[in-house]
This record gives structure tokens, C-alpha cells and sequence, in this order.
């Protein structure tokens, strides 16, 4: 219950379109969204297929509270085998798009094949189409978000999209939705894009119901929502600021990665914060940020909603940039400033902007300049190479245009597309790509953080802080204070934070509930909603299977435990300044007691007794 | 003393639990088509502002009515839509010039909101006070059926008082 | 103070309301010609359809609503108005005198001059009678051939298709709803119509009706004639003003009312589909014949007959919604747009979807639209609010289905 029940089966090949209905085991086994979603591509690819071609599917799904009242009850995955990493890619989004596709009966929608010309899925309940889509192919997730409200005349239609980098083949195209959410992590919009498949517009008016326990739910879900609201941070610290909340609080503690991770503290930093962006303009007395915004059911609302100086040189004569749209948040305020030495908060604003329009993912794509900024300094990149831009740390001129070209997939973008470990293979410079599993790092350093560079390391979909946040215990003492800078007690810690995170995914919530909410919060809601006797320890049990699926895969896919470490510098070049200087990251050391936490061998694959505890196949 | 919805747009995080709880306690699903308050973003001017009936005091969706299925709870002050006499003909939906009476397709009748008897779900459901339900004397909601009367040429508008 | 209402429809009924509101004491008698307790045309069609009873048509549904409001209701018809003597003259020669007067005597549906309309099964529907009779006589597997596919027209094709009739549309105009619709609604208005089995046929007409055997022989204008056991009439309706002829009321299409809806006899005032009154659009007089205006004028009538002219009728906006067999349409204002007007469109003729705003200036003055019901109510508010547009103006260029959050942002900044 609390399922739809149904998923839809979209063979782009062909056009088929089918309904089938949600395996009933599976679904008590790994929940919805995430969990589900990677069990459906388990089963049916073959994990060392080439990501971009027909034999790779891509799912789109929503949790069981996806669609209800549950605060944050917006959520939903896109689960595919990612180009960026060739590891299983779980990317998630809010805004509204996931709500809509549960309420038009769906938990999810599975992509096969590859259509032969471009088109897009429209759903309406139980109407399902392929539409064509040559109109709107080449253009950005802008037009095509407008042009489809136009031709469906519907305001209320909600729209998921690639932009042109996707098709472009840009390594770390994501899919954005509502105009500004995006799932915009591992590539999984270059994947939509290799099946030619332009967007997914969906309008559902079935309702989401059919709970367990109605009033159950409904006091459970009041519960939730008191908690978020009397805790500082859901409460008080992310509407008001946002992720960027952060910025400052990062910088202090010496974790905030500089100018390609040569460094872990930025001048700049307060430039570029979320108290920055409340500060008025000196050109038009306006801030920066305009007002908070919620996604679908969200009580928390840390969304940004933003404008440019209309003066600032990125968006002179450009006044589709002139409007309020998808402001910064952290990981982008980092990976587009700090971590390319930029402290100009509306160059930055600017490329989040472009981010959304034309869909790539700015934490890649910023980590991925500062890749270059540091090759171009080294005399690895000339002048002639990076478009007759200076590629110096600080640029904010070679930030914004790098942006534009990978937007138009033009020049020097086509280089910055393909994301800083082939860019840095290309010119010889392997070691200065700050990735894992090729993916790069968000906005948080492993060395003055201890415990997340070990979740770096074996995140299942390459460096990633949302599959396993310990920055939360580490920094903001949620559950409770660590210490950041000792890898002690730091593997058990990531697993307890990998599986809660594998949980809080498959059930269609936000991750941010969880700096007020545990799974003791969490799981009256799944049993009120589903029913099935869903408790605090069945959900971590559920949320580690899904790692160790995810896990599986990768090993199909090809990963060894060689992959599951970090770049050299992190390991060897101590921090240079702040509480960690001196102190490098102690991956290595951690590696072999999460292992065995995992009930992993010493290759990192999962025992015999591990796969049986977990239900798992051979 | 008479309550009436007071929206604040500028608290509005644009995050529609008003639209769920509304939706949950009139139609017994999470299903924000079917709201009878709806949450309309301006995505230029970075604003969500909700919107519903004002309950106005001249109802045009009352006396538009052929069939007297509309009628004045007097305890509550709401305009409620009797489902069982409604004919669904939708002379309302055009007649409310604000546009708060809607057609639902499903049941062939309209909807429009009652205040859930005098303990709006919208109000409960809201996290930031965006909306509440205050004594009428004090709302701007005034303001906003004095516009409404000058949007179409009311007797109220004139001297008469009814 | 003796207020008489002649005309049991909803214009009467809202007066009669209106003036008891204003005054606990006066004496109201609501004449009324019909045999039924005042009831609504709007509700024929879910008559026609079963959907409810012959009581769901009822414009008040308490038994002794009337007389619990203390209003006399007398059930003859009027013949006569000599307003010399303030009098009126009933059916059976009864002459009962008033003060003041509302005159709401609404429309009657008109029959085409051919020969044969008068036959047996050829029947109007406008009145309860004429729908009890076509629900008694359009049975299933008869053939119906329906005379106009105007608003009346097309709001009856659902029940008449639900009674599983074999149906044919006969319009002379154009398209179906030319005074509703532009060409290209009344297109799609029609191949909707025929995707549901519906026989429609545009520049044509009826020229006679003759009865063989049991059935009828509808001859056509193109020579051609049809098979039909029922003929249904719905070309038009005309004002009921035929019985005011000598009384010194001045009377054209319908009775000419001022500002006030009152005619050129001080004490005799005019409502609803028998009032040529103020269209808000063009400001010209004309009869509307809609609901909305019959209940606005009985509502601005009564109040100036109670309180001596202290309300002023700027006008009526002209609109409609209408339901042909669950495609839902609607018309605002001069939807046919204005001289040196612009107009904003959309059109998605797969899934029937159709919107056309139309501009003078900064202002929107009509609206069509297909498929469209939510907020709908909006255009009225828009237009007849003579809400300022801004920069909303360029913005519904672009997309018109911006409607609400255009209302919404001007009537926000001007409220």
C-alpha cells in the first residue's frame, strides 16, 4: 500500500509502451525509489554494458511516501548505469515532478532501448505517449520546459528534461526538472539523451492514497513535521540559508577544498556564502537571494531562489538571466567558486543558472575547471587550448565561459565536458583529477574531515557526500559529535550513515530530514503508509542491502577494491592551513575495518554469510 | 465572532501542503488537482502566493446558481456547494470573478472551499503561517472583496446596503 | 408598498429576494405563467439526461420557500399592462394593481417559418413541457434530427446521445455556435461531435417537416431530406414582450431599459432575457439572454426599485460555458476580438485544445477558449474588472495560459 502498484515499461526502441504491476517481493525487500529501482536494473542489464547504449535502461521512480503529506514526500530517482563512472548511478531530485508521476499512478517508469528519433513521454494517468520531439531537440531545458506548457496548454504540467549537453554527450549532463531541480549527478541525463529520449511531461489527478493506516499516518506525519520545525537546523538554519548555510562553518573548521584541493581554506569564502547572498548588492541595493522555496510536501523549503546584478558582466544584454531562478547551494557555491579560487557570487550564480538551463551538474563540471585552471598554470593547457582565456585560479571570466561553451558544446567545452579524469588524462596530468570512480568530490575535504572521505571512497556511484553524511556528525554533531579530524570509530560510522541514507532514499523522502529526523522518525510513517511492520532496524537492514546491490553491480560492472580510495594528494599533501594542517586523510587505514563492517573480504566483495543475511543472490 | 482566511504570500514557501491536506480532507487522497486552494508560482519574481475563495459577501457563484445548490453556512460564513443538488451546468465557474469555484470533471459537480466546517486543513497543514484563520475584522480580506466588488458592478458597490 | 414581479425565472426570483432582503414588510407577488414552481432552463439538460429529477430543476428547493419569504406567487399568465392605472391584467381577466413593477418575462424559444413545424413531433426545447416531451418521445433507436447547434443545441447532444438516440444536427450557419465560437472552435466542436457518432451538417437548413406514417420526412435545402421520429427545434429564442404592445412601454428587440433597468414608465423596470440591456463590452443595448445577466439585472433592478435609482448597470459581460458531450467550452466578452486588437492563441487540435485571448491595449476584452475550466472564472474578473495588464500583457502574448497568475499578480498590485 501506499504503492501505486503499477510501473510503466517505455521501449524507445520500438514505442511499446506496457503496464505492469510492481513485484510484490521485491518491493518489501528494497522499498521504492532507489532501492527498488537499482534491484529492477540489476535484474535486468547486464552491468558491463557500455552506459550509453541501447542495452542500458534508465529508471525513473518515486518511494512509497512519494506524493503524500510526509514532509519532503517529493522525491524521486533516476537509476542507471552512469557514463561518468561506469558504476550504477542513483540521482536524486525534488521540486515537483516526482509527486506528479505517483499521483498519475506510477511508482516508476523503466526506459529500454533507444528510440530512433528524438521524442518525449507523456503521461496523463493512464494516457501514455511518445511524442515527437524534433521541435525541441537541440534546444535547452528552458525552451523545452515552455514550449511543452504551451503545446500541452497545461501550467500544471510537470517537466523533467536534458538540455544540450546531455545530447551533446557531455560526461555529467543531468536531468533537470521544474526548471531548477535536478537529478544531476553521474551523467544520468547523457544517458536519456543516448536514447534520444528530449523530456518526460507528466499531469497526474488519480491522488495518492490508499495508506495503511490513515489516521496513523496523518499523526505520524504531524509528528515529523513538529521535529523539523523545532530543530535549529531544519528549522532554522536551512530556510534561512540554505545548504549554504555551510560555507562559512566549513571554511572554519578547514575542510573547504581550494583551488583544485591544493588548499582547504578559501579567502573568499564569505563572498560567496549563504549569509552573502541575504548582504545587498552595491550595484542595486537588492541581496542576492530573493526568498526560500519548497520542493513538493517540503516544511524545511532551503531551496534558493536567486537573481543576477543585471550589471554584472556575465548577463549584460542577456535578460533571460535577469529573473528569479534556482539559486546557489553549497556543493555548487564550492565546486563553481572556492574550488576554482572564484569569489564573485554572481558569476557564480550565473553558471548555476546555466547549469539548470542547459542540465549538467555543476559540482563536475566547477571541479572540473579547477582541474584545468591548475593544468593551465602548470603549462599543461596553453592559451590556444583553453579558447584565449588565462585558465588562472580566481578567473571568474574563465568560469563563465567555460560554462558557455559546454553549454553550446563548443571549443574548449568540448574538453571541460568530458569531466576532469579523462580531461586530465588527456593532457597528462591523471593525478590532479579529484574523483573517485571518476566522479568528483563535493564540497567537503576528506583530510579535515575524516569520516567522509572513507564514504568518498566507496560511495557506490563515485565521490559523493548524500550517500552517506557524516559531515553531519563530524561537524554539526548530528546524532552526536565526533571528532573530524581522527578516522576512529569513522567505517562504522559511514556504514550506520550509507545504510540510513539507502533507506531515506527508497522511501521518497529528503536526505535533510535526517539532521532532525532518525529512522526512528521515519519508520511510523513507511508502516502508517505501506503497513508490513516496517521498524527503525528493518529499514538500516533494507538500507544496507541496498548497498551491497549496488555494491554487486559495480563488481559485475567491473570496480575492484583498488577503485574504492582516493587521489594521491588527498592521502599524502597535508592540509595547509586550519584545525587539520599537517594531517592528511587515513582512507587507507580505515579501508580494511569497513570492510569488514560491510562483512566484505578483503576484495570488497561481500561474503557468502553477507549475501545470505541479506537475501541477496550469488 | 466570524473567522475568515487570511493568506500572507510573502511566508509562502510554495510547498503545497496546504493543497495535500486540502485535497486529503475532501477527497481522501494527496492530490493537489483536486485542491480547493491552489498555490500559484511566479517563477520570474520568485513568489508563490496561495488562493482561494474569500467566502465574499455578494457569492456570485450563488446567485449565479440555477439550482440554489449553493448556500450560505451561517455559522462558518462559507459559500458551500450541496454535491447532491448541483447539476454540474458551471454557470458558477464562470461567474466568480476570482475564479475559486472549479469544475471537477470526475464527479460532474463543482468544488469550491468551505472552510472545512470551520477548521480549515490548510490553515493546520501550513508551516509558515502563510495562511490563517483569524477574525474576520481583522484581515485584509476586506481589501480583497472591496477589489472583487469593483471587478464586477455589485449593487453593494452603490449605496444600497443588502 | 405592493412590488409585482411578472416572471417566475431566476431574474424574478433573485428581485423578489433582493427586495425582501431590503424591506421585511413590503408586499411582493411573483405572477408567473407556468404551472411548476419557478425552475431553471440551465437544468434541462440533467433533466433531459436523468441525471435528476423533474424537483432538481427547481430554482428553490424548500416547498414553502416562497411562502416563508412572504411572496405571493400567483399562477397566471399576464396579458396586459396598463400603466396608466398601474394595473395588470391576468389570463382569466383578473386585474391586480401594483406600485412598482419588474417586468421579467424572459424569452420564448422561436420556430423557423416552414411548413410542418407545427406537426405533432416537432417539438422546442425551452420549457419543462417541451422536455418532458422529448424525453418521452426520443427513445432509443429512434431517429432525431436537432434543428441548430447553438448553445441550447449543443447543451441537449449528451442527453439525447445518453438516451441512445440516432442523432443528426442541422445548422444554417457556418459552424456550430457562430455567436459563441470563431471557425476554428466551432471546427473542432465539430469533428468532437462526430467522433462521438453524431451526424453534424453546417450551411444547411430545414426547409419543411412532412409526417409520413408514424415517422417524419425533414426535407433539406440541398434537396436531400432525412428520416426522423422526432424533430427537436432550437434555433433561437425571442424576448416575451408581445403581450406589452399598447401598454406604453417602449419596446425593440426587447423592452428598452436605462442605466437603472428601468423602462420610460417611471415605476416599471425590466430584467433578464426580456431586457435589452447594457452589454459591458461594446456598451451597446441588447438582450443577452444568459444567466448570469437575468440574475445581475433582477438583483440591480430590485435594488433600484427599493432604494429609487441609487444603483448604476455599467453592464453585463456576454458569456458562456458549455458542455458538448464532456468537451467543455467557453466564450467572454468580444471574443471575436476588436478593431486594431491583438490576440494571443493556442491550439492543439489532437487533443481539442483551444484558447484565444483577445486585447484592446493593455486590457483583455474576450476570451474562447476548448478544454479549458480551471480558474475560468478569471476572464470575468479580468475583463470586467478592466484590470490593467502591465507587463502581464506581453507575458499572455506569449503563453495565454497564464490567465490566473496575470489576474492574480494585477489584481494583488491593485487591490
Amino acid at each position: 500500500m501506499s504503492w501505486a502498484g503499477k510501473l510503466l515499461r517505455v521501449n524507445l526502441t520500438n514505442g511499446e509502451i506496457t503496464s505492469e504491476m510492481l513485484n510484490e517481493q521485491w518491493k518489501n525487500d528494497y522499498l521504492g525509489a532507489r532501492g527498488l529501482a537499482s534491484k529492477y536494473l540489476s535484474e535486468e542489464i547486464d552491468p558491463a554494458c557500455d552506459p550509453l547504449s541501447p542495452e542500458n535502461k534508465m529508471i525513473m521512480a518515486t518511494g512509497p511516501l512519494t506524493g503524500t503529506m510526509a514532509a519532503t514526500g517529493g522525491r524521486y530517482v533516476v537509476v542507471t548505469k552512469g557514463p561518468l563512472t561506469n558504476c550504477i548511478a542513483c540521482s536524486n531530485s525534488g521540486g515537483f515532478i516526482g509527486a506528479e508521476m505517483k499521483n498519475a499512478g506510477w511508482d516508476m517508469v523503466i526506459f529500454e532501448g533507444k528510440s530512433p528519433t528524438p521524442v518525449y513521454l507523456y503521461i496523463e494517468n493512464d494516457q501514455v505517449e511518445l511524442i515527437a520531439a524534433d521541435d525541441i531537440w537541440g534546444t535547452s531545458v528552458w525552451h523545452t520546459d515552455e514550449w511543452l506548457h504551451n503545446k500541452h496548454q497545461d501550467p500544471l504540467l510537470r517537466i523533467a528534461a536534458v538540455g544540450r549537453t546531455a545530447e551533446n554527450g557531455c560526461f555529467y549532463a543531468g536531468i533537470v526538472n521544474d526548471l531548477h531541480r535536478a537529478a544531476g549527478r553521474s551523467g544520468v541525463g547523457t544517458v536519456m539523451a543516448s536514447k534520444n529520449l528530449k523530456a518526460v511531461a507528466i499531469r497526474g489527478t488519480l491522488g495518492v492514497g490508499n495508506l495503511a493506516d490513515p489516521e496513523g499516518f496523518m499523526k505520524a506525519v504531524n509528528e515529523g513535521k513538529a521535529a523539523l520545525a523545532e530543530n535549529p537546523v531544519t528549522g532554522q538554519g536551512l530556510p534561512a540559508y540554505g545548504t549554504q548555510v555551510l560555507m562559512n562553518v566549513i571554511n572554519e573548521i578547514g575542510a573547504l577544498p581550494t583551488n583544485n584541493m591544493k588548499d582547504v581554506q578559501f579567502d573568499g569564502a564569505h563572498a560567496i556564502s549563504g549569509e552573502a547572498m541575504h548582504e545587498p548588492r552595491k550595484s542595486d541595493g537588492r541581496p542576492n537571494l530573493t526568498t526560500n522555496a519548497a520542493c513538493f510536501g517540503c516544511t524545511i523549503a532551503c531551496g534558493r531562489i536567486s537573481t543576477i546584478d543585471q550589471g554584472h558582466f556575465s548577463v549584460e544584454n542577456k535578460s533571460q538571466y535577469w529573473g528569479n531562478s534556482g539559486g546557489l547551494e553549497y556543493e555548487a557555491a564550492w565546486a563553481l567558486g572556492a574550488d576554482n579560487g572564484v569569489d564573485d557570487l554572481d558569476a557564480l550564480t550565473y553558471v548555476n543558472f546555466v547549469c539548470n538551463e542547459e542540465g549538467f551538474d555543476p559540482i563536475t563540471f566547477g571541479a572540473t575547471v579547477a582541474a584545468a585552471m591548475e593544468m593551465y598554470e602548470d603549462g599543461d593547457l596553453t592559451i590556444e587550448q583553453t579558447g584565449g582565456i588565462a585558465f588562472n585560479f580566481g578567473s571568474a571570466e574563465a568560469l563563465t565561459k567555460g560554462a558557455e561553451w559546454v553549454a553550446a558544446g563548443e571549443g574548449f567545452g568540448k574538453d571541460l565536458a568530458l569531466g576532469s579524469k579523462r580531461l586530465c588524462e588527456k593532457y597528462g596530468r591523471p593525478e590532479l583529477s579529484m574523483t573517485v570512480k571518476g566522479q568528483e568530490f563535493p564540497a567537503y575535504d576528506p583530510r579535515g574531515i575524516q569520516g567522509i572521505g572513507l564514504n568518498y571512497a566507496t560511495s557506490n556511484r563515485g565521490a559523493c557526500h548524500v550517500r552517506g553524511y557524516t559531515v553531519a556528525s563530524e561537524v554539526l554533531g548530528i546524532p552526536e559529535k565526533t571528532d573530524p579530524l581522527t578516522a576512529e570509530g569513522k567505517p562504522g560510522l559511514v556504514k550506520a550513515f550509507q545504510d540510513a541514507t539507502g533507506a531515506v532514499d527508497s522511501a521518497g523522502l529528503c536526505l535533510f530530514t535526517t539532521f532532525a529526523w532518525s529512522l526512528d522518525n521515519i519508520a511510523p510513517q513507511i508502516e502508517a503508509a505501506c503497513g508490513g511492520g516496517w521498524t527503525a532496524e528493518r529499514l538500516a537492514e533494507t538500507g544496507e542491502r541496498i548497498w551491497n546491490l549496488e555494491r554487486d553491480f559495480n563488481l559485475k560492472a567491473g570496480i575492484t577494491s583498488a577503485d574504492d580510495t582516493l587521489p594521491e594528494r588527498l592521502r599524502k599533501e597535508a592540509a595547509k592551513t586550519g584545525p587539520a594542517k599537517g594531517i592528511v586523510s587515513k582512507v587507507e587505514e580505515m579501508m580494511p575495518e569497513y570492510y569488514e563492517l560491510r562483512g566484505w573480504d578483503s576484495d570488497g566483495v561481500p561474503t557468502d554469510e553477507t549475501r545470505s543475511r541479506l537475501g541477496l543472490k550469488d | 465572532m466570524e473567522k475568515a482566511l487570511v493568506i500572507n504570500p510573502d511566508k509562502c514557501t510554495g510547498c503545497l501542503q496546504c493543497e495535500l491536506a486540502c485535497s486529503y480532507e475532501n477527497e481522501g487522497v494527496f492530490n493537489p488537482s483536486k485542491s480547493r486552494i491552489k498555490v500559484f508560482t511566479f517563477h520570474q519574481e520568485g513568489r508563490f502566493v496561495p488562493y482561494t475563495c474569500t467566502q465574499c459577501s455578494d457569492a456570485w457563484c450563488q446567485q449565479a446558481c440555477p439550482v440554489d445548490a449553493i448556500t450560505l453556512n451561517l455559522l462558518t460564513g462559507a459559500k458551500e456547494v450541496n454535491e447532491n443538488t448541483c447539476v454540474g451546468c458551471k454557470v458558477c465557474t464562470i461567474s466568480c470573478p476570482f475564479g475559486t469555484i472549479n469544475y471537477n470533471q470526475n464527479t460532474g459537480k463543482v468544488i469550491k472551499c468551505d472552510l472545512c466546517g470551520g477548521d480549515p486543513k490548510c490553515v493546520s497543514a501550513c508551516p509558515t503561517q502563510a495562511i490563517t484563520y483569524i477574525d474576520a475584522n481583522q484581515t485584509g480580506m476586506e481589501k480583497m472583496r472591496q477589489w472583487a466588488t469593483e471587478t464586477d458592478n455589485s449593487p453593494s458597490n452603490s449605496a444600497a446596503n443588502v | 408598498m405592493h412590488y409585482m414581479i411578472v416572471g417566475a425565472g431566476p431574474s424574478g426570483v433573485i428581485a423578489c429576494e433582493t427586495i425582501r432582503k431590503m424591506d421585511k414588510n413590503a408586499k411582493i407577488s411573483l405572477i408567473s405563467g407556468q404551472c411548476e414552481p419557478p425552475y431553471s432552463r440551465m437544468a434541462i439538460p440533467y433533466f433531459l439526461e436523468e441525471k435528476i429529477a423533474e424537483k432538481g430543476t427547481y430554482l428553490r428547493h424548500d416547498e414553502n420557500y416562497f411562502s416563508d419569504q412572504n411572496i405571493g406567487i400567483v399562477s397566471q399568465a399576464v396579458t396586459q399592462v396598463d400603466s396608466s392605472n398601474d394595473n395588470v391584467i391576468l389570463a382569466n381577466g383578473e386585474v391586480l394593481s401594483y406600485d412598482k413593477l419588474l417586468l421579467a418575462t424572459g424569452a420564448t424559444a422561436i420556430s423557423p417559418p416552414i411548413a410542418g413545424i407545427d406537426l405533432n413531433n416537432v417539438h422546442n426545447c425551452w420549457t419543462l413541457e417541451d422536455a418532458r416531451n422529448i424525453a418521452a418521445k426520443a427513445v432509443p433507436g429512434s431517429s432525431v434530427v436537432l434543428m441548430g447547434a447553438g448553445f441550447i443545441g449543443c447543451i441537449i447532444l449528451q442527453s439525447l446521445l445518453k438516451r441512445g438516440v440516432k442523432l443528426t444536427v442541422v445548422e444554417m450557419g457556418v459552424r456550430m455556435v457562430p455567436r459563441m465560437m470563431d471557425d476554428v472552435a466551432g471546427a473542432l466542436l465539430k469533428s468532437w461531435c462526430e467522433s462521438k457518432g453524431v451526424t453534424i451538417m453546417t450551411s444547411q437548413q430545414v426547409t419543411s417537416i412532412n409526417a409520413v406514417n408514424e415517422g417524419l420526412i425533414v426535407d433539406l435545402k440541398d434537396a436531400n431530406s432525412l428520416n426522423a421520429d422526432l424533430v427537436i427545434c432550437a434555433t433561437g429564442v425571442k424576448s416575451n414582450i408581445d403581450f406589452l404592445e399598447n401598454s406604453g412601454i417602449n419596446i425593440d428587440q426587447g423592452i428598452v431599459v436605462n442605466e437603472f433597468l428601468q423602462t420610460n414608465i417611471n415605476n416599471i423596470y425590466a430584467s433578464g432575457d426580456v431586457a435589452q440591456g447594457l452589454d459591458f463590452s461594446d456598451q451597446s443595448q441588447h438582450v443577452q439572454a444568459i444567466q448570469p445577466t437575468a440574475v445581475e439585472h433582477g438583483r440591480i433592478a430590485a435594488i433600484n426599485m427599493v432604494n429609487n435609482n441609487c444603483c448604476i448597470h455599467r453592464g453585463s459581460v456576454n458569456m458562456n460555458i458549455l458542455d458538448t458531450m464532456g468537451l467543455i467550452s467557453t466564450s467572454f466578452g468580444q471574443w471575436m476580438g476588436v478593431p486594431d486588437g491583438e490576440q494571443s492563441i493556442l491550439l492543439d487540435k489532437d487533443n481539442y485544445l483551444y484558447i484565444n485571448l483577445q486585447f484592446d491595449g493593455d486590457y483583455l476584452v474576450g476570451v474562447s477558449s476548448l478544454g479549458h475550466t480551471q480558474n475560468i472564472g478569471v476572464v470575468r474578473g479580468l475583463i470586467r474588472g478592466k484590470v490593467k495588464l502591465g507587463v502581464w500583457k506581453k507575458r499572455l502574448m506569449n503563453n495565454p495560459n497564464r490567465l490566473m497568475e496575470a489576474y492574480l499578480a494585477s489584481s494583488l498590485s491593485q487591490a
